[in-house]
């Protein structure tokens, strides 16, 4: 007998069960997670969008991240330029394919070198777009593919992330069905990266540091909404 | 690794005058636990996702082979492969596969308790394969040659001036006057020396901590990002996960996820939550090219059906074992083995036996309060004293222990006997005490007043002072 089949049938073995099709057990089984059932929904994220919007802020921000509003797709270029002069640094950004960063106007900001594809680890910043955004908890869902290529999410010291205000959910139950909806019910992507903050880690002597192996620096723009 | 778990009383004995560890230790202590309380009253919900994650994984363990069988259909649409393994060994020999298969010569490690279980790095080492650990913790101990001694927290026993001894004998590339006495400083030298190794692996090995049956998915939960970079920059990912780790959909382990960081770390959420499915795909520019999944039974399945059942909806949060004052004054290594706590003192004796494992259930004060933190309610000072029942069916204690309490027994079976010889000893017992009336000195129970003394009784029996008691209630009805 192979592993697999000494481990099920173990398993069927305590449990008293078979591996028939109309065992009430799998008919259970099946109909969870053909039609999951939602759990406890905390009432923190339970909110219009423009509480959506603050609770996300206020909860990124203790997460460590830094935020701000645009009101337009257009104000990105212009705002992410300041940011790297406020932090000191080259005025140069790696993003992946997405149509919704491409077609901001970053020729106006006439220094600023914008390159496209996946980190391979020499790049300072990088400049994402979410998928979506979770106010109950101020997390970022950034899926894997050209548009936003994963290693973007972690090899550059800093990671800027672009969210539509519209985008963020009052909670991950809520991304989590928009993430069904957008790649069919049981079809996932390859990688969908909840990013809470920038990377950090406690191991000495439990002194919270940041900047372990991802990010040392996580900065959201938020664009639209009020 | 050794286990040394049957020789618990003398390790314990080794850690309590360890200064190092000593002082170490006040770091569980002072941080975790004021952390998770302050994460639970913020959130109005937390009892009630308690019960319902303890009702998900119920759900789950009567419906393991369902789950796990669409679980593994899902991996397989998605283009990954699963294995299945019933022990250590053959767990071993599935990765040694396909590192062969790829040529590897260097593996990278996310975090991983299922790794320690099946000694893995040893084994990688014997067989001519490098095995890098990345999380910061499990990176210090691996340059040590030591095992983690909390299951969150691998470092925990360290203190910083001992990290740095490391750093300065291992990374010998960096000029030897540099400064390295802030942890900052400390990190910042690691992560350089990491960022090389996650480009040179060839294999990313990673654990989880979730498999969804919906999706087909691995779940990971770092704060680093070590995780990520481990399966997403190697050309081969491998997943190592025991088979109690599926539940059935993305929203149950929403659920989970809202305990799991706030009882760990007091995080609403940790840093990275990441969700695997499969090998990149076509139009993916990065990630791995194949992804395989291990399931690992190694005694999980045994456990179904028993007392120890509950203790397969642990989430290894490390709740309990930051909550124990056995854990607080001993640390991680006096266990003996991969698991400590009061977790670990449930688990080994379930997966190595409890003839190695004996001495864990009864270094317990039975405070409770292991069982009032864990998120997935696990009852563990109960499952403790199934333990110490097992050990005594089975005559693994002491003789003086079981005699004594055979004795006792006979003795409180027989309740005229009883009392009457309480009633004539008590008086005397209490003369013994002297004027301070304590004892300083026990026959057979040297240990207990070693370092305290016994109050010596009164001079009356609980029973006779119950019987005025009663007169006295009496009295003031009448």
């Amino acid at each position: 007998m192979n592993s697999r089949d000494a481990i099920l049938g173990r398993i069927r073995n305590v449990l008293n069960a078979t591996d028939a099709e109309d065992d009430p057990r799998r008919i259970a089984a099946t109909a969870r997670i053909d039609f999951p059932p939602r759990g406890v929904i905390p009432a923190r994220g339970q909110l219009g969008l423009d509480g959506r919007i603050k609770l996300f802020k206020k909860m990124a921000e203790a997460s460590g991240a830094t935020v701000e509003k645009v009101t337009s797709p257009a104000d990105v270029p212009k705002r992410l330029a300041a940011y790297l002069r406020k932090h000191n640094l080259g005025a140069k950004i790696r993003m992946g394919g997405d149509k919704r960063l491409r077609s901001m106007p970053w020729a106006e900001e006439r220094t600023l070198q914008v390159s496209i594809g996946p980190s391979d680890g020499t790049d300072e910043v990088a400049v994402s777009h979410a998928f979506a955004a979770i106010a109950e908890s101020g997390t970022l869902a950034l899926v894997s593919g050209r548009d936003n290529p994963t290693t973007l999410n972690l090899l550059p010291d800093h990671h800027i992330v672009v969210v539509n205000a519209a985008n963020i959910t009052g909670d991950m139950e809520t991304t989590l069905d928009m993430l069904r909806e957008n790649f069919g019910k049981g079809v996932m992507p390859r990688t969908v990266n909840f990013i809470t903050g920038p990377s950090r880690s406690a191991d000495i002597e439990q002194t919270l540091l940041l900047g372990a192996h991802g990010p040392r620096a996580l900065h959201i723009v938020i664009v639209g909404g009020k | 690794m050794q286990i040394t778990s049957p020789t618990f009383k003398a390790n314990a004995h080794a850690a309590l005058h360890d200064a190092h560890l000593q002082r170490a230790l006040g770091n569980v202590r002072s941080g975790f636990i004021g952390k998770r309380a302050k994460a639970a009253k913020a959130l109005p919900e937390f009892e009630q996702l308690r019960d319902n994650a303890k009702a998900i994984k119920d759900h789950v363990l009567g419906h393991l082979d369902i789950y796990l069988e669409a679980y593994e259909k899902k991996v397989e649409d998605a283009g990954g492969k699963v294995h299945w393994a019933e022990s250590a060994a053959e767990a071993r020999g599935i990765i040694l596969d396909i590192c062969r298969m790829n040529n590897a010569r260097t593996v990278t490690k996310g975090k991983s308790m299922l790794t320690e279980e099946i000694e893995l790095n040893d084994f990688l080492e014997a067989s001519g394969i490098q095995p890098v650990e990345t999380d910061l913790g499990e990176y210090i101990i691996q340059l040590r040659g030591e095992h983690p001694s909390h299951i969150i927290a691998p470092a925990i026993h360290l203190n910083k001036d001992q990290v740095e001894q490391d750093f300065r004998r291992v990374h010998t590339e960096f000029p030897t006057d540099r400064d390295l006495t802030e942890p900052q400083q400390l990190l910042s030298e690691a992560r350089q020396v990491l960022r090389q190794k996650y480009f040179d692996a060839d294999i990313g090995i990673t654990g989880a901590n979730f498999l969804i049956a919906e999706t087909g998915t691995s779940i990971i939960v770092t704060n680093e990002g070590n995780g990520d970079l481990t399966q997403t920059l190697p050309r081969v990912h491998i997943v190592i996960a025991s088979i109690e780790k599926v539940v059935p959909t993305l929203d149950d382990a929403a659920q989970i996820l809202r305990l799991l960081a706030r009882s760990a770390t007091g995080q609403d959420m940790s840093v990275y939550t990441t969700l695997s499915t499969g090998p990149k795909r076509v139009s993916d520019p990065d990630g791995p090219d194949e992804y395989h999944v291990i399931l690992l039974d190694n005694g999980r399945s045994a456990m179904l059906g028993t007392e120890f059942q509950d203790a397969l909806r642990c989430i290894r949060c490390g709740a309990c074992i930051n909550h124990c004052p056995v854990y607080h004054s001993v640390g991680g290594h006096a266990y003996g083995w991969v698991y400590p706590g009061p977790i670990g003192a449930v688990l080994t004796p379930s997966l190595i036996g409890v003839d190695k494992a004996g001495h864990l259930p009864n270094a317990s004060t039975f405070c409770g309060r292991c069982e009032a933190v864990c998120p997935m309610r696990i009852p563990l000072p109960k499952m403790m004293r199934h333990w110490r029942e097992k050990e005594f069916e089975r005559g693994l204690n002491p003789a003086v222990a079981r005699y004594g309490l055979k004795f006792w027994l006979w003795f409180a079976k027989r309740p005229r006997l009883y009392r009457l010889t309480t009633y004539l000893a008590m008086p005397v017992m209490g003369l013994f005490g002297g004027r301070k009336r304590r004892f300083r000195f026990l026959p057979l129970a040297g240990g207990w007043v070693r370092h305290r003394d016994l109050p010596a009784p009164e001079g009356r029996t609980f029973m006779q002072q119950w019987r005025d008691r009663d007169t006295l209630k009496q009295d003031a009805h009448a």
